[in-house]
């Protein structure tokens, strides 16, 4: 029963820490999905500009670069990405404009077989009518925005902006569906569209904005990232050419510093909690148990076992049953963790047609402190509650233990 | 004749501290018991029994005077003495069993002998003696909340009887049985005692078990009032 109790409360405490910092994580992991990458790969003009997507200043090159990065860093997925600005015109069937509306867009890898993009970003359940675009010509529109341009999947738009060198694009796709982003700003007016239409469009051949790079693990690992950065930059800090690749964490990118720090702190802060908790409702499991064989302790002296022989084989005993319970109890914690980790908990009967930018499913993240911070209850508390409850053994006068046992 | 003695009593004065002063809860008890005897301290409560009880079983130590146990004196020994006098020669039998509720009946009777450290096959015909003598062999693999009354207080005498002490001392060990349940007990340890030549020393104010003492040491206040053998023919104690 003791171990029963220790394995619970140990399995809760690594379950409930891993989903903690899976769910807290799951906010830095949207951002990262659609906006920052964990680490991002851009020209050091650009990224001093970044706030402003300046495709003038956007990577070149970047078949061969991504070649080198997949080949110097296989531990990362990497996708090219560009941003841009632009106008979006919908013509009526006489094709006079029907519809206008300033769009905020985005080309991403969405026709290579198997590319990770939409799955990444969540488009397929984000859908709302129409399909993902099957080939090139076809965009997504947010579901807000083509019902401003009275537009359906189907329908022709055209996308006026700037080139890379600055000339005037124009250029005709027609709709194949429609997301819910579940942001006010980018429901307001967002086009997806295949990097190669958006490279062609805005005549930026071989070119990106940025590159993003994603863990394989699927989380965002603030160290890791640091210092993959700071190695790349390292390498190239002699290079005196503006646009000689920056890398740049996740961590520098705009305000995400601070929040990774507010989630890191938050999570920790949530998991001390917890584990505080936990802590007391072991250590006065321990200590119960001690009072509890206040009974046996008595005709275990009166039977002339020794003081130092009860406290010890108590203390010993708390010690094998802290061990087994933490064991058994990481290993049951982390098992339920890894489910919830690699299934995670569906909730898109919840939120159906949400958006992309929630996810659809919670997940836990095992982290290796899920490995020993259940042995803090499950250990050291129960040995503490043994510890301290076993004092009152010196305490016991034998004298006393006729009348103490009659009870 | 000394050989005969398990218990000698002489000049034992008790006080305990009370408030500013004391309070004295034996008064010059003299006393001898020998092996074998199965004798009662009877008296009224308060009268010093359970005292007197603590301070043979090396539970207490006297104010005054010398108690000497199986050739041990009581008063000077260390706590690490004590405790082994009474791991090794002494049984004890409560009123309220104070078996271990989490236990089998067959560990709760080999507990004694893991303190002597027995080795465990010998343990085992020990034990297994021992629920014989208390017609418990049935109920080896039951837990105490399984038995009755009757049941718990056989496997405390198994219990206290397992290591053959020479003395066992039990405080009121009828108290919370039935009467058929009591003269079942306290037939069993008389058995014991005929048999084993077991000394047992009661504390006890009930009738039953006064019936079936063969020496009464009545106390009153702290003084040995009376001291009663009772003479039992060879038929009566077959």
């Amino acid at each position: 029963m003791p171990i029963l109790v220790v394995t619970l409360g140990v399995m809760l405490t690594v379950f409930l820490h891993a989903y903690v910092v899976g769910f807290m994580g799951d906010t830095i992991e949207m951002n990262a999905r659609f906006n920052n990458g964990h680490v991002k790969l851009m020209t050091r003009a650009y990224a001093a500009n970044m706030d402003q997507s300046p495709n003038d200043l956007a990577l070149l090159g970047v078949d061969s670069l991504m070649a080198h990065l997949n080949r110097e860093y296989p531990g990362i997925a990497w996708s090219p990405r560009i941003r841009f600005g632009g106008l979006v015109d919908a013509p009526d069937e006489n094709g006079e404009t029907k519809a206008q509306g300033t769009a905020l867009g985005m080309g991403i890898d969405l026709l290579t077989p198997g590319t990770p993009e939409p799955l990444r970003l969540n488009l397929e359940k984000s859908l709302v009518r129409g399909h993902m675009p099957q080939q090139n010509g076809e965009v997504l529109l947010s579901e807000t925005f083509s019902q401003k341009l009275k537009v359906s999947p189907g329908d022709q738009v055209t996308l006026i902006g700037s080139t890379m060198e600055g000339g005037m694009a124009m250029v005709n796709f027609i709709v194949a569906g429609t997301l819910s982003f579940g942001v006010e700003i980018m429901d307001r007016g967002t086009i997806l569209a295949d990097l190669t239409d958006v490279q062609s469009a805005l005549q930026m051949p071989d070119g990106a904005s940025e590159i993003n790079g994603y863990f394989h693990s699927g989380f965002y690992d603030d160290e890791q990232a640091t210092s993959l950065a700071a190695t790349f930059n390292d390498a190239l800090k002699e290079n005196p050419d503006e646009f000689a690749p920056l890398l740049m964490p996740l961590r520098q990118q705009g305000g995400m510093g601070t929040y990774v720090t507010m989630i890191d702190t938050w999570s920790g802060y949530i998991s001390l909690v917890f584990i505080l908790a936990m802590s007391l409702v072991l250590w006065n499991a321990g200590l119960l148990g001690g009072l509890r064989r206040y009974g046996e302790v008595g005709v275990r002296l009166a039977m002339g076992e020794e003081k130092t022989h009860v406290y010890g084989t108590m203390i010993v005993e708390s010690v094998f049953i802290g061990l087994v319970g933490s064991v058994i109890g990481t290993a049951l914690g982390l098992a339920f963790s890894w489910i919830l980790q690699e299934y995670g908990i569906n909730i898109s009967g919840m939120m159906k047609g949400a958006s992309v930018m929630f996810p659809d499913k919670i997940r836990a993240r095992i982290t290796p402190q899920d490995f020993y911070l259940g042995f803090i209850p499950g250990l050291f508390s129960t040995v503490l509650g043994t510890l301290l409850s076993g004092v009152g053994i010196f305490k016991r006068q034998t004298a006393r233990l006729f009348k103490e046992l009659e009870a | 004749m000394e050989n005969h003695v398990l218990i000698r009593i002489d000049g034992l004065v008790k006080r305990f501290p009370m408030g500013q002063g004391e309070f004295t809860a034996l008064r010059d008890i003299s006393l001898t018991i020998g092996r074998g005897e199965f004798t009662g301290l009877v008296g009224p409560s308060g009268s010093g029994k359970t005292t007197l009880l603590n301070i043979v079983g090396s539970l207490d130590v006297p104010t005054e005077g010398a108690v000497v146990v199986d050739g041990r004196s009581v008063g000077r020994l260390s706590t690490r003495e004590a405790a082994q006098l009474r791991k090794e020669r002494l049984g004890f039998i409560f009123q309220s069993y104070n078996l271990l509720a989490v236990h089998t009946v067959y560990e709760n009777v080999e507990f004694p002998l893991l303190l002597l450290k027995i080795p465990a096959e010998e343990r085992r015909r020990m034990v297994m003696d021992a629920l014989e003598w208390v017609g418990l062999v049935p109920k080896v693999k039951s837990k105490p909340p399984q038995l009755s009354g009757g049941e718990c207080q056989r496997v405390a005498i198994a219990r206290a009887m397992v290591k053959k002490p020479s003395l066992v001392l039990a405080d009121e060990p009828t108290a919370n049985l039935d009467a058929a349940n009591s003269h079942h007990i306290l037939q069993t340890m008389e058995k014991l005692n005929r048999e084993l030549g077991t000394t047992f020393l009661f504390a006890t104010h009930d009738d039953k078990v006064i019936s079936y003492l063969r020496r009464k040491i009545y106390l009153l206040d702290g003084r040995v009032d009376k001291d009663e053998i009772i003479v039992v023919s060879k038929t009566e104690s077959l």
